[in-house]
């Protein structure tokens, strides 16, 4: 059915990053100086990229659409950055992370992916310290390391609640370094809006200055992507709430294929939501649950205050179902079951939406300073927000999106199905299957941008040494640029009477009811159409103040809801084709008696990877195998 | 409730800026800042106005984006928030709040209430790093670092290059911003070889961009979210007079 070459090197899977290092084509260093990179996105993943392939000599010119690249929204990573290390002697290793990281992805990982990936996590940590990320120490002055994400193992490296911002920051010194080289030309505040295709291969992108509106043209030997998450799709989520699927969406309309759209993480410990207005969910960290007991009260509808129910009242819902695992269950047993408690009518707050997380057993067995030495800040910032001192009462929370696991398909050299164009970071699939373990984004992106794609962009870049600068004269530019402009201008000439927001929420809504936490089939087949009936609506009747040549925000958000509309319908189709529940992905028809996610590996082992056919039309599937030969494959159970 | 709001619109950095007043009913305690100025953009466009531009990213505190100088403070009320961790129920029936861009030479405005702080990138790009190369680390515990320095350097590395000081300083001085990072990586052994030259280039780079100089005041410490002290001046200082005796 499928061609999809996932280019995986021969041999024993420890064995292969190295053998694959030591075949790839070289580019000397005369040579790099005459090759041109295109880096869109300057979060972990692409600031990383774009240092190393400066350092090694190729021309990089970097893009990002917030004011400076240091803003990207890596900076809002909390938790930590895993690496196997095993300073703490218990037992880890690059294996068992692996091991960790495709049994947590529920087994629709490719294995040698996620081997390397935990592979180079360890020369990761070494690069950030030398670049002066401050990472928690121990007063030996050595580093510190914490479990993090359900693991048995201590292999979490942090920087109080902030990680990604230090580790942000990190990569961002490196390439700024490059910039005053004059090897790294910044353009901040642009909006990619199209991928050049020359002759079958990735030359260019199609940009929007966002201050003077101006489209512009940049050209390249290879471009990569490193755009992040999607997320935001739901509307309210806990990504910035610039994030958007337009760049990898763009390169997928030129061909890229795109895979398991519909794996997204939903975080199950974020502050719910107060209001209408609300623009934006705010995590608070999954390290809480290590202290808090979840619960909601065993009565339906129980009003009352939470420090009137008494213990005899409460339902410690995951200890009563998963009594091994308890509180600490992961990310989507812990989501699912707290939205069974509410859609069954036990939910508390006004709205019934939301669960307690219950810090007084703690409290009264560690004290007050022990908790606020480990949470203090986290607990201000709750406070900050909810006006609720939760040292006195317990927090409110619910299951909010978080992180998308699905993303371009990339093949072992993380090369996209269009020659030429990389996708890095959380944009691609590759590495965390249905579901994501805590602190292995920043692991991924890292390793991607330092160790991986530097190396395997030369096997490419090898073969185009010969290929003169890319002239942006060509038609294929133009093209690209009139069609950029057209549904600019037509999303401008609409002129009707409601706000690009208020489509965004709308289609959150259809996305986090039928697409979220839970699916079926009948939800899904009605979500595609409210989302087209929803689509038509937007293109008749949103209202774009302003032109084109101007900073225009109303209109850059509407190029974003505009694709979102696409990738959520794509997202309905793929979720409705697998009929099987993995990970994240809970189909209601595919649960085992006690209600939890049964997996169809006999049917479903593979990568879903979609191709583009057309607008408004249904995708095109193709299947990229998986075969696990490294682990067993095992039913996750938290029982 | 009910607000009143002057809000700065200018339509690009050419043009020429005034206050414009706004009166907003149906504002809740429970918006945080930004989504009233949501609420507002709303209202606006659907009267067929043009909404109020502003900056905004995360949403949570670490991002630096947004910054809004608001009743004449960087970040409005509160110490230790940024603009969008501020809420509503800071404000009550029939306040009036008014609304600017940071004000600095250095960060001219170019629409509404959006500056342009690359000025902040330059500085880094004259010394806002440790010059080593991917692949040439050494093992990471190969050298230690004292957890009281590294805890040190920690606090001076939470700037967010948000432009608070800049803007809450009467000669427009970027000193706690560049403090705050050269104080992070002098106290740091990585960092260390390379801490005079820093210093030196990122203060001359500073002074190049038209950031006034530092008399000390302290309002930057006082309006800083991240809550950077002043004693990293101090160091600054060493740092940059350790560099002359050498150059
Ligand atoms: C609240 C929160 C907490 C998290 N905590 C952790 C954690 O503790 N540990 C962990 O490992 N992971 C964590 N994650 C996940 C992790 O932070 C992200 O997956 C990761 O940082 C993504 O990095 P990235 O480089 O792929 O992209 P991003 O950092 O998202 O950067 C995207 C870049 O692309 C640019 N861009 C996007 N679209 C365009 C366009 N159309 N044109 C031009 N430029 C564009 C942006 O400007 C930006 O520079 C967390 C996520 C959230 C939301
Ligand atoms: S020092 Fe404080 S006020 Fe200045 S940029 Fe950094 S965080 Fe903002
Ligand atoms: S929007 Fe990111 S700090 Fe305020």
């Amino acid at each position: 059915m499928s061609n999809l070459q996932s280019k995986i090197p021969e041999g024993p899977l420890a064995d292969k990053w190295t053998s694959h290092k030591n075949s790839v084509k070289l580019v000397s260093p005369a040579n790099k100086a005459r090759l041109d990179v295109i880096v869109v996105g300057t979060g972990l993943s692409g600031a990383s990229a774009i240092s190393t392939l400066a350092e090694l000599g190729y021309n990089v010119k970097a893009f990002c659409f917030q004011d400076s690249p240091r803003r990207a929204h890596s900076v809002a990573a909390q938790g930590g950055i895993n690496a196997a290390k095993n300073y703490k002697n218990d037992g880890d290793s690059v294996y068992r992370l692996f091991n960790d990281i495709i049994k947590g992805g529920d087994y629709r990982a490719r294995e040698a992916n996620v081997y390397r990936a935990a592979e180079v996590s360890n020369q990761t940590i070494d690069q950030m310290v030398a670049a002066g990320v401050p990472f928690a120490r121990e007063y030996s002055g050595y580093l510190d390391n914490r479990s993090f994400g359900g693991v048995q193992v201590s292999r979490t490296f942090y920087a109080r609640g902030q990680t990604g911002q230090q580790c942000l920051l990190g990569a961002y010194s490196g390439m700024i370094r490059q910039i005053a080289k004059g090897r790294v030309t910044m353009y901040s505040r642009r909006d990619m809006l199209d991928l050049v295709v020359v002759d079958g291969k990735a030359r260019g992108i199609v940009t929007r200055n966002l201050v003077t509106g101006e489209i512009e043209r940049h050209s390249a030997h290879a471009v990569v992507l490193a755009s992040g998450g999607y997320g935001t799709i739901y509307y309210l989520s806990t990504l910035a709430v610039g994030s958007n699927a337009t760049a990898s969406w763009a390169a997928h309309k030129r061909g890229a294929l795109f895979s398991n759209p519909s794996f997204v993480q939903i975080h199950p410990t974020s502050l719910p939501q107060l209001n209408d207005y609300q623009a934006k969910l705010t995590l608070m960290s999954e390290s809480l649950r290590n202290d808090g007991r979840i619960w909601v009260p065993k009565e339906k509808g129980d009003k009352r205050h939470p420090n009137e129910i008494t213990e005899e009242e409460r339902d410690y819902y995951l200890e009563r179902r998963y009594p091994a695992f308890g509180n600490l269950v992961p990310r989507d047993v812990a989501s699912r079951a707290a939205k069974e408690r509410c859609d069954a009518g036990y939910g508390v707050g006004e709205t019934g939406m939301s669960v307690y997380l219950d810090f007084s057993r703690s409290i009264g067995r560690f004290g007050e300073k022990t908790i606020e030495a480990k949470y203090g800040n986290l607990f201000e910032m709750y406070e900050k927000i909810t006006g609720i001192n939760p040292y006195n009462e317990p927090m409110r929370i619910y299951p909010a999106g978080h992180y998308t696991m699905g993303g371009l398909w990339v093949d072992y050299n993380l090369m996209t199905t269009i020659p030429g164009l990389f996708a890095i970071g959380e944009s691609n699939f590759s590495d965390h299957g249905a579901n994501r373990l805590g602190a292995g984004s920043l692991m991924q992106c890292a390793g991607d941008g330092y160790f991986i794609l530097p190396v395997t962009i030369g096997d490419y870049l090898a073969g185009e040494i010969r290929t003169p600068r890319i002239s942006t004269d060509i038609p294929e530019f133009e093209k690209a640029e009139n069609e950029a402009v057209d549904k600019l201008r037509s999303l401008l000439a609409v002129r009707g009477k409601q706000t690009v927001t208020s489509f965004h929420k709308r289609l959150g809504k259809i996305m986090w009811d039928l697409c979220g936490m839970v699916r079926n089939e009948e939800g899904l087949k009605n979500a595609k159409k409210m989302i087209d009936e929803l689509k038509e609506e937007f293109w008749n009747d949103v209202k774009i103040p302003g032109t084109l040549d101007e900073l225009n925000q109303e209109l850059e958000k509407a190029v974003k809801v505009a694709d979102f509309f696409e990738l959520g319908r794509l997202m309905c189709q793929d979720a409705l084709e697998r009929k099987e529940s993995c990970g994240a992905h809970f189909r209601e028809e595919s649960q085992t008696p006690e209600g939890e996610a049964q997996r169809i590996d006999s049917d479903f082992s593979y990568v879903a990877s979609w191709e583009y056919s057309g607008e408004g039309n249904d995708h095109v599937l193709h299947k990229e195998q998986l075969t696990f030969d490294n682990v067993k494959m095992q039913e996750r159970s938290y029982k | 409730m009910e607000i009143k709001l002057k809000i700065w619109r200018q339509k690009d950095a050419r043009s020429q800026g005034s206050f414009v007043d706004y009166n907003l009913s149906g504002v809740s305690g429970d918006m945080s800042f930004l989504e009233m100025l949501d609420f507002l953009n709303k209202t606006l466009i659907e009267s067929g106005d043009e909404p109020v531009a502003f900056e905004h990213d995360c949403r949570e505190g670490i991002c630096g984006s947004c910054s809004l100088y608001i009743n004449g403070r960087p970040h409005g009320p509160g110490d230790l928030v940024t603009t969008c961790e501020l809420r509503m129920t800071r404000f009550k029936d029939g306040d009036t709040i008014v609304i600017e861009p940071w004000r600095a030479k250095s960060f001219p405005v170019i629409r509404d209430l959006i500056a342009d702080r690359s000025a902040f990138d330059k500085i880094m790009e004259a010394g806002g790093f440790i010059s080593v190369g991917t692949g040439s680390a050494p093992e990471a515990n190969s050298i230690p670092v004292t957890k009281e320095d590294s805890d040190e350097a920690f606090d001076a590395a939470t700037c967010i290059g948000c432009g608070a000081c800049v803007a809450a300083c009467k000669n427009s001085s970027a000193m706690l911003f560049v403090a705050a990072k050269v104080s992070h990586l002098t106290l740091l052994p990585q960092g260390h070889a390379e801490s005079a030259k820093r210093a030196q280039s990122m203060v001359a780079k500073m002074d190049e961009l038209g950031f006034g100089s530092c008399t000390n005041t302290g309002a930057c410490e006082a309006e800083c979210p991240k809550g950077i002290s002043l004693a990293h001046i101090a160091r600054l200082n060493r740092e940059f007079l350790k560099a002359g005796f050498r150059g």
